[in-house]
């Protein structure tokens, strides 16, 4: 037998904890990437990484500009760390940030989602963390699949090609 | 690079099997590739086809988004008619390179 078969992936589950626009970005593009090579997706959304699914934030998610070391001003120039605190740059920066994903075609949070799904990707929130910043099931996306326990997202991570994957 | 008869044609292909030059396409390939992918090709797969055919010509570069807002086909229709690999099989069905988008 040939030990170089390939055994391609067959499943990914992805875990989303936090809200900031490029970690919810960066599970958005492989959640949506995965679903385009036809593997099951799963994404499970917990704690701050709620707010992507959550209809008054998830077209207004933010990057951090203070505590960041990677900011950089447009030019390329480093960004003072005490120039981030200033009240509405956060937004300014964060809303510069969202239009130049949008030039390369990255869609906004809903319209993202709507991607995913579309291909039959399924997309979740976490019980405990619903519970916590007391959500309720209309405060959510309409599409959200369902608000799941980690037992129950456990069970959905079964067979020997999946993969999960935190954020 | 290899060089492989579809439908009578003998046509240069990539190791994925896309064609190299698009101008060597036409339906009976397309339809060849296709049933090889277990897909059977209706007239809806050949507008989206054509589609793609025409960006690629413009240069452009496809991406689902682009694609499902064509006013063609919209995502669900585009996961319908080309399941499990809605840009990469129907790119490969159009005659056109491997999509390098990644959304």
């Amino acid at each position: 037998m040939d030990s170089k078969e390939k055994k391609p992936l067959e499943k990914v589950c992805m875990i989303c904890a936090k809200g900031a626009l490029e970690d919810v970005y960066a599970a958005l593009v492989m959640a949506n990437g995965a679903v385009m090579e036809g593997i099951e997706t799963h994404l499970f959304f917990t704690f701050f990484g709620l707010d992507a699914i959550t209809k008054k934030t998830m077209n207004s998610l933010h990057t951090a500009t203070t505590g960041n070391p990677a900011m950089r001003m447009p030019g390329g120039l480093p960004f003072p760390t005490i120039l981030g605190g200033l009240p509405g740059v956060e937004a300014a920066v964060s809303s510069m940030m969202r239009k130049q994903m949008e030039d390369l075609d990255m869609p906004p949070v809903d319209e993202f989602l709507e991607l995913i799904t579309a291909g039959g990707g399924k997309v979740y929130a976490c019980k405990l963390a619903v519970d916590m910043f007391k959500l309720r099931k209309e405060d959510l996306w309409d599409d959200v699949d369902g608000i799941l326990t980690i037992g129950e997202f456990y069970e959905l991570c079964d067979g020997d090609r999946t993969q999960i994957i935190f954020t | 690079m290899a060089v492989k008869t579809i439908a009578g044609v003998q046509v240069n292909v990539t190791d994925d099997g896309y064609l190299e030059d698009m101008d060597q396409w036409n339906e009976d390939i397309a339809k060849e590739i296709a049933s090889e992918m277990g897909i059977e090709l209706t007239d809806e797969h050949f507008k989206v086809l054509n589609y793609l055919r025409e960006k690629t010509k413009e240069g452009a570069s496809l991406s689902i988004r682009s694609v499902g807002k064509s006013g063609v086909v919209d995502v669900k229709g585009l996961y319908k008619l080309f399941p499990k690999g809605p840009l990469k099989f129907s790119s490969k069905i159009a005659g056109i390179p491997k999509p390098t988008s990644c959304i």
